[in-house]
């Protein structure tokens, strides 16, 4: 259909360089959006269900398959879930280890995004592979960066991707502080490309495009949130992990097959590195707070195009972060705290590199699991895209479909969206009537 | 005289999976820029939005089929592919949300799902074997990189591609791993298990649980034995041979066994 004409249908059948199956549609009257739809068409596994009848130590490994890119993310909320059920914390040496195979994940997830999924859309590559081409240092340059990310999970972790060493109560197996100090010339390089990364994305051309959203993320008061915190946003929320059903609700709606999140009597809201970014400045390391600055990103940054650069200055921070945990680690005695199974229900939530995940969990007096919810970022942000791209769609009507295509397509990877944990996306579908 | 030769063609397809196996394709940061060289990649949607058409000499899927949309997607996915290589566990086995074969898929919609007529799926999640004929079958959950570098440079050379159907437990001795269930009385399935991973678990101090499904003709009764020994009750073998390859034939038929017992 004509680009000038009146009516107008968009569709992109799917979205590529989104992790997991999607689509958009859209619906264009009179030069007005009359309709958008994300569609997720990731067929369901229901993890949920399967869950039930399986032992509260098996919750981390079953979990960290609903997505290849944030394991971590779903064992460190899984096991955060059970040791509140079972009274437990833990704390110190193996405390900071979970945080520093999270920074891992969070290195290797976002420079995946920042190089081989966002930038391209910035440089007018259908890929970085193609990129590579014009710019070989450059993607030489995250390649290593991402792989200096998942050397770590891998060393703390077994392994890239569903790492296996991680368990309730902390680890099967410790390093010696020795082995781990092997790592700090890679972080020392990481550190640097971590700078230059910020650099090169703040050059970018970034489309106007600021909006009032309710920002929600952890929250810790000596800490930029990671695997620990109350749940605040910019509106004046600040409640508990346990109170997060109080607070959102999920709608099941027809066109996906990911459940959406919504804030109970107030709507969408924005999970992810803006929002983190946006509610945990202060915590930042003077480093970041400096990068940001020669970057040009105020400590409130409300423009989701400009997310790759707050990725980039996540990445920093998580180098910055790893460093720091290596000087202070020392080897603990034991590798795991001794658990006793009870019945009870426990909450866990932590900010995988996508936003906030939320799992809960009641289980009987053997530690077997009668029911489980799993909240992912992606399903929280769904409504959030929608907006962003009602809002968005009508200053760039004048493009043409494939162009205007491209520019919705960008509009969604802003937020990194991963399908394959959303339900557990895109194809672009614009109708211009 | 230089011949002129087309780039081999290679496409990465999506069924109900996690993205972690052809995820471990881009984690392979050192050869990933080569492999391009060598190849086409015609269509790869998690990392490019270039689409060329197939046909195509090698396909790679990822995932089970758990929906009717993708039970007739795969036959045309095989039609456009001279090679198709399926890759993890969920396209060998039908992976973890296989563990709907056991149950009713009906009862789990409607624990998950509020409005369970907005769901399409099949009863069962099966792997792509069940539908297609498979070249060869890349296992684990996920599956090792570099075994997969070896799978793609083994169909452009046209050989078949070296990875030892042998259980976990060669790799341990490989990695000179001491035994973890000989000497520290740890639960392992690593005497069943298809090796790949390079005995990655008993080398954290943990006991396999089999990500990497059953091996060539294993033992599962002895093994099944040898844990009751160690004091493991039906119900934990039922769990521990229904995970990431629980509808694999063995580790199904085993936990069928010992779900007859409970």
């Amino acid at each position: 259909m004509s680009a000038h004409g009146k009516s107008r249908t968009i569709k992109v059948g799917y979205l590529a360089r989104v992790e997991g199956e999607g689509g958009l549609y859209i619906r264009v009257k009179d030069n007005k959006v009359a309709d958008v739809k994300l569609k997720i068409f990731e067929p369901p596994r229901f993890f949920e269900a399967f869950l039930r009848g399986r032992q509260f130590t098996e919750a981390p490994d079953i979990t960290s398959r609903i997505c290849g890119i944030c394991p971590i993310a779903y064992q460190m909320s899984a096991c955060q879930a059970m040791e509140d059920a079972l009274g437990v914390k833990v704390e110190g040496p193996l405390r900071d280890l979970r945080r520093m195979i999270y920074c891992g994940e969070w290195i290797e997830s976002h420079t995946l995004h920042i190089y081989m999924l966002h930038a391209p859309d910035f440089l007018g590559y259908p890929d970085a592979i193609r990129m590579a081409k014009d710019h070989p240092d450059i993607v030489q340059r995250g390649l290593r960066l991402k792989k200096t990310g998942n050397e770590l999970i891998s060393f703390l972790g077994g392994r890239e991707i569903h790492p296996i060493n991680i368990r309730v109560g902390g680890f099967y197996k410790v390093p010696e502080k020795k082995a781990l100090e092997s790592l700090r010339d890679n972080f020392q390089w990481a550190r640097e490309a971590a700078l230059e990364t910020v650099k090169w994305v703040s050059t970018f051309e970034f489309p106007d495009f600021e909006q009032d959203y309710e920002f929600v993320s952890l929250s810790h008061p000596d800490e930029y949130p990671i695997h620990e915190g109350r749940i605040i946003s910019n509106r004046g929320m600040d409640i508990a992990v346990r109170d997060f059903d109080q607070t959102f609700e999920e709608e099941h709606v027809e066109h996906s097959n990911a459940l959406h999140s919504i804030i109970k009597g107030r709507g969408a809201y924005f999970a992810g590195p803006l929002a983190r970014y946006n509610l945990n400045f202060d915590k930042l390391s003077p480093l970041v707070k400096e990068a940001a600055n020669a970057a040009g990103i105020d400590s409130q940054c409300h423009n989701p195009f400009k997310s790759i650069v707050v990725r980039s200055l996540e990445v920093l921070y998580a180098c910055d972060e790893v460093l720091r945990l290596i000087d202070r680690y020392q080897k603990p005695d034991k590798p795991a705290i001794d658990i006793k199974p009870r019945t009870a229900i426990g909450y866990g939530c932590t900010e995988a590199p996508r936003g906030i995940l939320y799992h809960r969990y009641r289980l009987d007096e053997a530690g077997t699991i009668l029911d489980a919810k799993i909240v992912p970022p992606t399903s929280q942000n769904q409504k959030t895209i929608e907006n962003d791209l009602r809002q968005f769609v009508p200053g760039v009507l004048n493009l043409s479909d494939e162009e205007l295509t491209l520019r919705c397509e960008q509009a969604i990877r802003n937020y990194d969206p991963c399908i394959s944990c959303a339900t557990h996306f895109l194809k672009l579908d614009i109708q211009r009537e | 005289m230089q011949m002129k030769t087309r780039k081999p063609k290679l496409a990465v397809w999506k069924f109900a999976s996690c993205d972690g196996c052809q995820l471990s394709l881009l984690d392979c940061e050192d050869e990933l820029l080569a492999v391009a060289g060598e190849i086409e990649i015609a269509n790869f949607v998690e990392a490019s939005r270039a689409v060329v058409q197939g046909p195509y000499d090698l396909s790679l899927v990822e995932g089970s089929i758990t929906t009717p949309h993708d039970a007739e997607r795969i036959h045309k996915i095989r039609r456009q592919s001279k090679h198709l290589v399926t890759i993890g566990a969920c396209a060998t086995a039908g992976g973890i949300q296989a563990l709907r074969n056991f149950k009713d898929v009906k009862e789990f919609i409607s624990i998950v799902y509020a409005t369970p007529e907005y769901i399409s799926t099949l009863n069962k999640s099966t792997p792509i074997s069940d539908h297609v004929f498979v070249d060869f079958e890349l296992r684990g959950c996920p599956i090792n990189k570099m075994q997969l570098v070896e799978v793609i440079s083994a169909f452009l050379n046209h050989r078949r591609p070296n990875t030892p159907p042998h259980s976990v437990c060669v790799e341990c001795k490989q990695r000179q791993t001491v035994c973890v269930m000989v000497a520290q009385g740890i639960a392992c399935l690593g005497p069943v298990t298809h090796a790949g991973c390079g005995a990655v678990c008993p080398a954290y101090n943990r006991g396999c649980y089999g990500c990497y499904g059953p091996k060539e003709t294993p033992n599962t009764a002895s093994l099944s034995a040898w844990w009751k020994h160690l004091g493991t009750s039906e119900e934990s073998l039922v769990r521990a041979f229904r995970g990431f390859n629980a509808y694999a034939e063995a580790f199904r038929k085993e936990s069928e066994a010992h779900e007859a017992k409970k």
